[in-house]
């Protein structure tokens, strides 16, 4: 079951972030899938809501999933082409030199949520504190 | 509610643990392998034959399963440590797990650590345990074709071992055609075809091991990596 794994440590990065920013609730994750990452939506989300009982702060949250197309770029003639499509072979010069360049992301585009000093809609802080 | 925006990797944290492992065992002048291959393709074996033969080494050998400890009671019975580790039904494992089973094992006085990842050719690739070394096996009966069906595997491995090599002659295993594809999706891989019954190439494969062993130890400190 891969997605459990993937589901593991996406409720562990959200625990840390909200003891870390002092979240008190966290309402909705949105994630951004890449189309050719392996991952089952269906699975995911049903490991989601299963795992995320186990954790107070994440109990009412909602999973939104955003995808992000697979793209492979040729070394042979540099152009780009939609991976799901054409596979492995570039359709413009048949190359086989060729690189996913998106498409196998699992990332945390943003969360919202609420913090334990009950402030809400104000951000203390930056989004590049997180990275 | 606010928005926060994270933009984080959700295994950005499992890598930052498996560097972190990596560099721990470079200290200590220990080779973790991670060992990744479909079930039955004789990981196990294989690995008997090596502790059998190479006496002047201290193995220790983490054995990921979903259940069961049959795998770790035959590696003891040889007189190596091991431990088994079960992964709660996970098709891998990650470098929090690697961690959690070497500490419950313990790695003092060992020279080589593998970690025999669950039988698998596709999720193990996708995740960093912190291992220095990452060796995979296809065994003759699977196919010449898996390269070309489990690509991942192959580009993220830094060997490939060919097991079962004694029964080349029953199946329609073509050993210059499974080299090619590999070498096209990794042009660094090292192949070794071996048989772990007859004996047949696995000198070659502890000549490599103990290679790479020692080039870990001469660069222990250096700050660069094994």
């Amino acid at each position: 079951m891969h997605e459990m794994g993937i589901v593991l440590h996406l409720a562990e990065t959200l625990n840390e972030t909200a003891k870390t920013e002092k979240l008190s609730k966290i309402g909705s994750v949105t994630l951004q899938v890449g189309e050719v990452s392996g991952i089952m939506t269906d699975y995911f989300v049903d490991c989601w809501n299963y795992f995320k009982g186990r954790h107070p702060v994440l109990a009412e949250s909602e999973l939104r999933l955003e995808t992000i197309p697979a793209v492979t770029y040729c070394d042979g003639c540099g152009k780009t082409y939609e991976t799901v499509k054409y596979g492995r072979e570039c359709p413009y010069c048949r190359s086989g030199e060729t690189w996913l360049l998106t498409g196998n992301e699992c990332v945390i585009k943003e969360i919202e949520a609420e913090s334990e000093t009950g402030e809400e809609g104000e951000s203390s802080f930056e989004a590049g504190d997180l990275k | 509610m606010k928005v926060i925006e994270l933009g984080k990797n959700v295994l950005a944290a499992n890598d930052v643990e498996a560097e972190a492992l990596r560099e721990r065992m470079r200290a200590e002048g220990r080779l973790l392998i991670n060992l990744m291959s479909a079930p039955g393709s004789g990981k196990t074996t294989l690995l008997s034959r090596l502790i059998g033969d190479m006496r002047d080494i201290a193995f220790g050998v983490m054995e990921a399963d979903i259940e069961s400890s049959v795998d770790a009671e035959r590696i003891e019975a040889l007189g190596a440590r091991a431990i088994q580790a079960h992964t709660g039904g996970m098709c891998h494992m990650d470098a929090y797990m690697t961690s959690a089973a070497l500490s419950e094992m313990g790695a003092d006085g060992l020279d080589i650590v593998f970690l025999e990842n669950v039988g698998n050719l596709i999720c193990p690739a996708e995740y960093d345990t912190g291992a220095g070394l990452k060796i995979m096996i296809l065994s003759v009966p699977e196919g010449d074709d898996k390269p070309l069906k489990y690509p991942l595997m192959f580009r993220e491995s830094d060997a490939l071992v060919i097991t079962k090599t004694d029964a080349l002659g029953y199946f329609d295993f073509d050993m210059g055609k499974c080299a090619e594809r590999a070498k096209k999706l990794n042009p660094a891989i090292e192949i070794f075809p071996v048989s772990a019954k007859t004996g047949e190439g696995i000198n070659k494969l502890e000549d490599y091991l103990r290679g790479k062993l020692n080039i870990l130890r001469n660069n222990k400190g250096r700050g660069t990596q094994a």
